[in-house]
């Protein structure tokens, strides 16, 4: 019956730009269609259940690998490089097909855990809209040919010593890559190799890392480092933990936070100071009492700086990616003066190979091009044409080029402009490897063949060479075994670990390592002078990142944080300046910085620096895919090589507006606390406190009687003073249980389908507010008002306490929706799930059923892997350890703060959680005794600074 | 004269009665106390039954059944067209969303049934409330039960999203699943309550119309016609013992039936009260429905009969007297409502409970203000000018508030269902409905089913009892008279 | 007036009345049969395969244990249909040659996998796990029936949703000693009734509540 509606609704989804109601009347069904399905129905209704099955046949192996039981999952260890830099993962493999991907716990840069664009990675693998075959203008070609046009090329090279010759890549952490072209410039000297990463580190600097569970007091300059940076992962890991240490303990944690525009690591700060770009640098100096400052600004000044002091050699001072070098240096020196060098914070190698500024060197190639001195360029990976600072003009420049080759994962804009194009292999079917954060090596090894005519970095860059048939094993195995005498159990090790031990070879700078920088160039937003009432920040999309994963429908969807905005980039703004502006939310309007200008839809942001706005780049691609095409609003025309992160400009309304899809539309708590928050010297007095927030109704309060859970019992704890917000969970959940997009026109009439959502909730002035997270699932409440109203018991308490939804017996009510208190049920409207392209049927995970039309669906704590442990327990004749089990959400937690396991096991984790006084239920007045429940979120404001928030708040509106 | 003063007394206040506004000041007259009649004087067996078997018999249908039938084909069309759209495509074609899950499908549903109520009542109730008067009104009365109840019965099916099995797993049978439906569900006993609604009025409207159809089997000239009146007639020969029979029968039904009428709008009230929405969790809910329902009812058959009777000169059969006590009845029952509306305000703010209180705010002042206030006025402002005689028995300013209580109704529903919805009880989750193009298409397409039944159930049976007419006739009250004083 | 209808027609009235009736439940009835029925459910219908495979003559004639070809059937889910080359380690040596095992070779050479038609085919919403099954003594035969008999392969049981809950309601009455599961010819003891409880408590098999949790089978 639904293959009718699976045909339009996919093309709906895909292609509609309209809410569902502007064009559905053009409908052409006809009444023999109609007849066609009623009277299938009513067969159906006639024969009772009897749902005949298609013939299906079973497909044996030929030969079946020895370590493949047909059935069960493998894992293996490699790493996915995000903007160069490894993100060790492990990969949960169901006979031959990568499903899942989790972290690597063994890994000191993951520690199991993972972020929304690993854990989204599945799906630009398994992307139909990936660059499938070898073209040269257009045509097909075989790599034979390719081979041949290179070396034809490059003999022309040799003899100019590589005048010509132009490399262009991101950031390069691959010690192999980094050899392959080291030995290609030492071949050809007048050949170059040019870096552009454009939400990287355009800088190189010295590099630090942090030791965040060391530290008592932090304050960061504009630092997003614990959703941003090769770091984030582990530092979100000890942020959470030192942060849990002072909850549990009277050692208290306090972190300052400086910043321009709102990010999730300035939403945990206890005291945040919104700055415009300008008055960031400023306030560096002023730290070494280098420059003066406002009233209000010196004071904060002063009571930080006392705070840092107290706490000599256990604070850190960090400053983010975008700051020009003045304020690192400044940085550097207080961080020295604190004596917090060696202890909390280790000055290291930067992990980039050969760190070059990337501003400078795309805009010397495009100058170069321009100056038609490029007869053959090589691009691998990129979309320069698209992602290029505006004023180095880079597509005109590509057309002056003798002979352009583009590798890269999809066919995008820099493909159109170049003669020949190489599909890159996925991260999943290579073999490469890379360094996280910490310099530690990653092999990365395939988990699949490539599926289409794709090659590897190493093999297209090998083409150049005098071997270029070589496979990437081959280039990578020889360069470990020549250069790094890693021997064939060292390697095994390594692919088995997911690292290389530095024991055998590898490379990591735990030791402090100093960096002097290449001095010669112009240091990024040092030239902000331009004119201009509004400060601009150009910052990647918080989801889809510069780009590059624009076809990425997880990412597309996922709500961004704070904002709650999908499938679009928009302007953000503080509420004072909207106010000044004269703009509202949704209103569309144009952003002009010097001669360039763009439009976009505005945002009002609490907390964002006065007079300033930022804009996210990524979004207006416009050879992405079916997905990323056409979506959003482009703003690298804006960015310039020598203001890559700020400038300055005007904010004008157009007067039209535009429809922006965001999946939660009121940010203030209305008196009703779902987020119970505390000081921490509030809670040392009074550890009740939480309790107090909120009224618990007695047990006896029921009509049924109190079930008897002779097993397992079931339940998680939310920790809100852990969670960042960061939304890692959201796509793990997507990932492991099929959920699927729904597009910007379903998601406007909000029916997104995430099972598990992370609120976001304001509190004080607006103007710079408290901002708290909440991730929520379903509570699988003992007693479930869901589940009474259920007409036919599709949704039923099972005796473990889940809260069990079976879609094959739902009917779609929707009754229980109505009734959930939380809102955690999710309805398939329309055909959501794509029953149709072949290499999704690959990504799914086969332990999940995969719902189709007209079902009610929800989170059920992965239960495929209760199951699953379950069973393995029973057949080992023993009980579930706990931890066995891991919800997606938890497993994937950077902060740790989900927390899964059986309360009726006193030693478990959960159990222990539950019992501490922080541990509240949400909604918990209704008497739905939620399984799910949270921990208090704690405070630790500076009694100096306080007494001025507090003056705020007053005026709350 | 009175035919004369009928039309004359047809559209305006009603002059005849103004006598009996004033008996102190004259001299009492024993015929004074009898209430106005229920049927124009001046009518025998006869020309009663040649009037009303006429209508379906001997004259050709006027043109405006013609164009009234022609328009509410072409909506139900539309129906069709709509439910096909829905089930090919989706629930999404609609409005409805998380956290507004139900909308115009419910609310549709609960807008139906209410309307049926009248029928059961008028026909059940007062009839064994030996109300008179309600003869020549319950037979229409019903079939516009039935045919609410039809259209009523399309939503909770089909605003499904697998209406293809909810359309059976609803009904407990033993299935090779092993499984019963979930029986503490209200949708469940919603199943029961309606099915067992539309049945048992189903069997009273038909028993009700054997001894006329029998008299079209009589009348009836055609031969195709004296068969089809004569199978549905089973016979009926009108001897003493089948009156006997019929008259238990009947009286049976009618007590079977009665119980209904508060039974089906309590249970579908219970989808509403056995949530935990704020909003929808109220006590009052059971009598607050019914009486709404009536309510509706009542409107309803004002708003059909004051056009019938008037386009096919039935002034004698329904008359003043019928027109002015539904008047009264929506009068009271409106009342009711309104108490209810009191009431639910004023739990809000009794309870005390932070989510009752701010439901009730957000519904006088929350994006969805409008309707509620357009819910006031129509419910609770517009009835009460019938506390007025003269504007009570103006038909036109009847018929214009009866459409107005309609309306009013619907919005209700609207209130209580798309309001309490969209903001519950987690801000992160509040959301706003917007109804589309294919949640207005149906609706208007069951008005269109239930019209269209309607104009072929004018056409092809007595929309008024003949012979329950006849009883009512002077005739027949002699006789009953003279019976009392035999015994 | 004349009569209108024949003096029957009282006759043929009544009649109608209860033969509605009557009808009514019948179709019920057989609806309610039908789809218990093999024609639905395809039970007994044995399956042509690519290779006329006989169980009767290995499993039954020579006693190949089920577990030479079904070799996950004790760790995983799915009990696993055997790679060419189990078949290719005795038909290389015996009836190598045979015709009939032409498609068996051809598959080894060529690398081609051999496709069999699934027999036994549960809906994709149902999560049947063989390895526990098995674990807790549920017999092959319990639910395959007499596979070493059957010379093609036909599904024994209805696998309908009501068969699966007669076990999972009183596993007592079907569960076997861990040592006779895959003994096609065991037959439980007449004089010891209360085997299958012991069993149940021995192996620890969950109560009922637990093993009719929906979420056991449907995910």
């Amino acid at each position: 019956m639904e293959e009718y509606a699976a045909s339009r609704e996919i093309e709906e989804l895909v292609h509609r730009e309209f809410p569902a109601l502007a064009s559905e009347f053009t409908d052409p069904v006809g009444r023999r269609r109609f007849l066609q399905l009623m009277s299938a129905s009513l067969a159906l209704a006639g024969a009772g259940a009897c749902t005949r099955q298609p013939r299906e046949t079973i497909v044996p192996y030929v030969r079946q690998p020895e370590e493949i039981i047909p059935g069960r999952p493998l894992f293996f260890a490699t790493a996915l490089v995000e903007n160069g830099v490894a993100m060790p993962v492990l990969v949960e493999s169901h006979m031959g097909r990568p499903t899942k991907i989790e972290g690597n716990p063994e890994h000191q840069a993951s520690l199991g855990a993972t972020d929304a664009r690993s854990q989204a990675a599945i799906l630009t693998l398994y992307d139909p809209d990936r660059a499938q075959t070898i073209s040269n203008r257009g045509e097909v070609r075989p790599w034979g040919s390719f081979l041949a046009a290179m070396q034809l090329a490059m003999t022309g090279q040799r003899a100019a010593q590589g005048a010509g010759l132009r490399i262009l890549t991101g950031t390069v952490t691959s010690p192999t890559l980094a050899a392959q072209f080291d030995s290609l410039l030492k071949e050809l000297p007048r050949a170059r190799w040019h870096r552009w990463e454009p939400s990287g580190r355009l800088a190189p600097r010295q590099d630090f890392i942090y030791h965040f569970d060391r530290a008592d007091v932090v304050l960061s300059l504009d630092d997003d480092f614990l959703s941003c940076g090769p770091g984030h992962i582990r530092y979100a890991r000890d942020f959470a933990s030192r942060r849990r240490g002072a909850a549990a303990s009277k050692q208290p944690f306090r972190f300052y936070a400086v910043e321009s525009c709102p990010s999730i690591t300035g939403s945990k700060a206890d005291h945040r100071l919104p700055l415009k770009p300008s008055e960031i640098a400023a306030f560096a100096r002023a730290l070494n009492g280098g420059a003066r400052l406002s009233e209000q600004q010196a004071a904060f000044t002063d009571a930080v700086l006392r705070d840092l002091r107290a706490h000599r050699g256990r604070s850190i001072v960090t400053a983010g990616d975008t700051q020009p070098p003045e304020v690192h240096e400044e940085v550097r020196r207080l961080n020295a003066a604190l004596g917090n060098i060696g202890t909390t914070v280790v000055a290291a190698q930067p992990v980039e190979a050969r760190p070059v500024d990337h501003a400078a060197s795309i805009a010397e190639l495009a100058a170069d091009m321009a100056a038609g001195r490029v007869s053959l360029l090589l691009i691998v990976g990129g979309n320069p044409a698209f992602d290029a600072p505006a004023d180095v003009n880079f597509a005109e420049a590509l057309k002056k080029v003798g002979l352009a080759v583009h590798a890269s994962l999809f066919e995008d804009e820099t493909s159109a402009f170049c003669h020949w194009n190489i599909p890159l292999s996925h991260s999943l079917e290579s073999w490469s490897d890379a360094r996280a954060y910490d310099g530690t090596e990653s092999i990365i090894q395939p988990l699949i063949a490539p599926l289409y005519n794709s090659r590897t970095a190493h093999e297209v860059v090998a083409a150049l060479t005098a071997r270029p048939e070589r496979s990437s094993y081959d280039i990578v195995r020889e360069h470990w075994l020549k250069t790094r005498g890693l021997d064939e159990q060292a390697w095994r090790r390594a692919l088995h670990d997911g690292f290389v031990a530095a024991s055998s070879g590898g490379a990591t700078h735990q030791a402090p390592g100093t960096y002097q920088a290449p001095g010669t160039y112009q240091a990024p937003g040092t030239r902000t002078e331009a004119p201009g009432t509004v400060e601009i920040l150009f910052r990647p999309d918080p989801a889809i990142g510069d780009g590059q994963l624009a076809n990425n429908g997880w990412l597309q969807e996922l709500p961004k944080p704070l904002t709650k905005l999908t499938w679009d980039a928009a302007v953000y703004v503080g509420p004072q300046t909207a106010d000044r502006l004269g703009l509202a939310a949704g209103d569309l309007v144009e952003v002009r910085a010097a001669t360039r200008s763009i439009r976009m839809p505005l945002v009002i942001v609490p907390g964002h620096a006065p007079d300033s706005a930022t804009v996210h780049f990524g979004y207006g691609r416009r050879r992405a895919g079916r997905v990323g095409s056409r979506v959003g609003f482009d703003a690298y025309p804006l960015r310039t090589s020598a203001a890559p992160w700020h400038t300055r400009g005007e904010i004008v309304r157009t007067g039209e507006t535009y429809p922006l899809a965001t999946t939660q539309n009121h940010f203030l708590m209305e008196n009703r606390n779902p987020v119970r928050v505390a000081t921490h010297e509030a809670y040392q007095r009074e550890p009740e406190i939480f309790r107090h927030m909120g009224h618990t109704p007695p047990k006896t309060l029921t009509l049924y009687p109190d079930y008897q859970y002779t097993g397992n019992k079931w339940g998680m704890t939310i920790d809100l003073d852990a969670c960042t917000g960061c939304n890692a969970c959201v796509v793990a959940c997507q990932a492991e249980n099929n959920v699927p997009v729904v597009g910007k026109d379903q998601v406007i009439v909000s029916r997104e389908m995430h099972w598990l959502r992370v609120d976001t909730y304001y509190r004080g002035h607006l103007d710079n507010p408290e901002t708290y997270h909440q991730p929520v699932p379903c509570m699988q409440c003992e007693t479930a008002p869901c589940e009474t109203v259920c007409p036919v018991a599709a949704t039923a308490h099972s005796a473990e306490g889940l809260n069990d939804m079976v879609y094959n017996r739902c009917v779609g009510t929707r009754y229980c929706s109505n009734n959930c208190p939380y809102k955690v049920r999710r309805f398939n409207f329309l055909l959501y799930a794509d029953f149709t392209t072949p290499s999704l049927q690959l990504m799914r995970n086969p332990d999940v059923t995969v719902r189709s039309r007209g079902v009610m669906e929800k989170c059920t704590y992965c239960v495929q892997r209760i199951n699953a442990a379950r069973i393995e327990s029973k057949k080992d004749g023993r009980e579930i350890r706990d931890g066995e089990i891991q919800t997606a959400c938890a497993q994937t937690c950077p902060a740790q703060a989900i927390v899964f396991g059986n309360m009726n096991d006193l030693g478990s984790r959960v159990a222990t959680l539950k019992a501490e006084p922080r541990n509240y239920g949400l909604l918990e007045d209704l008497n739905t005794r939620p399984r799910t429940t949270y921990l208090g979120a704690l405070r630790n404001p500076n009694s100096e600074l306080e007494k001025r928030d507090l003056s705020r708040d007053r005026h709350e509106g | 004269m009175a035919k004369a003063d009928g039309r004359r007394w047809g559209w305006g206040p009603n002059t005849n009665e103004k006598m009996t506004d004033y008996p102190h000041e004259r001299v009492v007259d024993a015929t004074e106390y009898a209430p106005a009649p229920v049927i124009g004087p001046g009518h025998t067996f006869g020309s009663l039954t040649d009037k009303i078997s006429a209508i379906v018999l001997t004259r050709r249908p006027p043109l405006w059944w013609f164009v009234g039938a022609a328009v509410s084909f072409a909506l139900t069309l539309m129906l069709l067209v709509s439910l096909t759209h829905l089930v090919l495509t989706g629930v999404g074609i609609w409005g409805n969303n998380i956290p507004v899950a139900w909308a115009f499908d419910i609310i549709n549903l609960v807008w139906w049934i209410g309307i049926g109520h009248a029928g059961t009542l008028i026909s059940a109730i007062l009839l064994l409330l030996r109300q008179s008067w309600r003869t020549s009104i319950n037979r229409f009365a019903e079939a516009m039960t039935l045919f609410a109840v039809s259209c009523a019965v399309i939503f909770p099916l089909f605003h499904t999203g697998r209406p293809w099995l909810a359309a059976y797993w609803l009904f407990p049978y033993p299935n090779t699943m092993g499984l019963w439906p979930q029986f503490r569900s209200p949708l469940i006993w919603d199943v029961f309550a309606i099915t067992t609604y539309g049945l048992v009025s189903l069997a009273f409207w038909f028993v009700g119309l054997i001894p006329d159809l029998a008299t079209l089997r009589d009348r009836s000239t055609n031969r195709w016609m004296q068969m089809v009146y004569g199978m549905l007639a089973m016979g009926w020969r009108g001897s003493a013992i089948h009156w006997q029979r019929y008259e238990t029968a009947y009286l049976l039904l009618a007590g079977l039936a009665t119980p209904l009428v508060l039974s089906v709008h309590t249970v579908v009230s219970f989808d509403f009260a056995v949530g935990i929405v704020p909003g929808w969790h109220a006590t009052i809910f059971p009598p607050y429905f019914v009486a709404g329902a009536i309510y509706a009812g009542f409107a309803m058959v004002l708003a059909l009969a004051i056009p019938l009777r008037a386009l096919y000169g039935l002034e004698d059969f329904i008359t003043n007297r019928h027109l002015e006590n539904m008047a009264k009845i929506t009068l009271v029952t409106g009342l009711i409502v309104v108490y209810g509306y009191a009431m639910e305000a004023f739990f809000g703010w009794y309870s005390a409970n932070q989510y009752e209180r701010f439901m009730i705010l957000n519904r006088a002042t929350g994006p969805y203000a409008w309707s509620y206030w357009a819910l006031i006025f129509c419910n609770a402002i517009a009835p009460q000018i019938l506390w007025i005689k003269h504007l009570r028995t103006n038909l036109l300013v009847l018929f214009i508030v009866a459409l107005i209580v309609s309306v009013g109704m619907w919005l209700e529903r609207f209130v209580i269902i798309v309001t309490s919805l969209h903001r519950d009880f987690l801000p992160s989750s509040w959301g706003m409905y917007y109804p589309t193009v294919w949640d207005f298409s149906t609706f208007f397409g069951t008005i269109g089913l239930f019209l269209m039944l309607m104009f072929l159930f004018i056409r092809v049976l007595p929309m008024i009892s003949i012979f329950e007419m006849r009883t009512l006739l002077p005739e027949a009250q002699v006789k009953e008279v003279e019976d009392l004083r035999v015994l | 007036m004349s009569q209108i209808f024949h003096r029957s027609t009282n006759t043929l009235s009544r009649l109608s009345i209860f033969g509605g009736l009557i009808i009514f439940g019948l179709t019920l009835w057989i609806v309610a049969g039908v789809n218990r029925s093999g024609y639905v459910t395809q039970a007994g219908i044995a399956r042509e395969q690519p290779i006329q495979f006989s169980h009767a003559h290995h499993a039954g004639g020579m006693g190949i244990d089920c577990r030479y070809c079904h070799t996950s059937v004790e760790d995983s889910a799915f009990a696993n249909v055997p790679p060419t080359k189990t078949c290719m380690n005795c038909h290389s040596q015996i009836w190598s040659d045979s015709p009939m095992l032409e498609p068996v070779r051809s598959s080894f050479r060529s690398g081609e996998a051999l496709s069999w038609t699934r027999v036994h085919d549960l809906p994709d919403f149902v999560y049947f796990n063989h390895s526990i099954h098995v674990r807790q003594g549920v017999g092959c035969a319990t639910c395959h029936g007499p596979v070493d008999q059957m010379p093609l392969v036909y599904q024994y049981s209805s696998l309908q949703m009501e068969w699966c809950l007669e076990c999972h309601r009183k596993p007592g009455r079907f569960i076997r000693p861990r040592d006779q599961v895959f003994n096609m010819e065991w037959e439980p003891p007449a004089d010891d009734p209360g085997l299958g409880a012991r069993l149940v408590k021995e192996y620890g098999i969950a109560d009922v509540e637990h093993l009719t949790s929906c979420s056991v089978c449907h995910r």
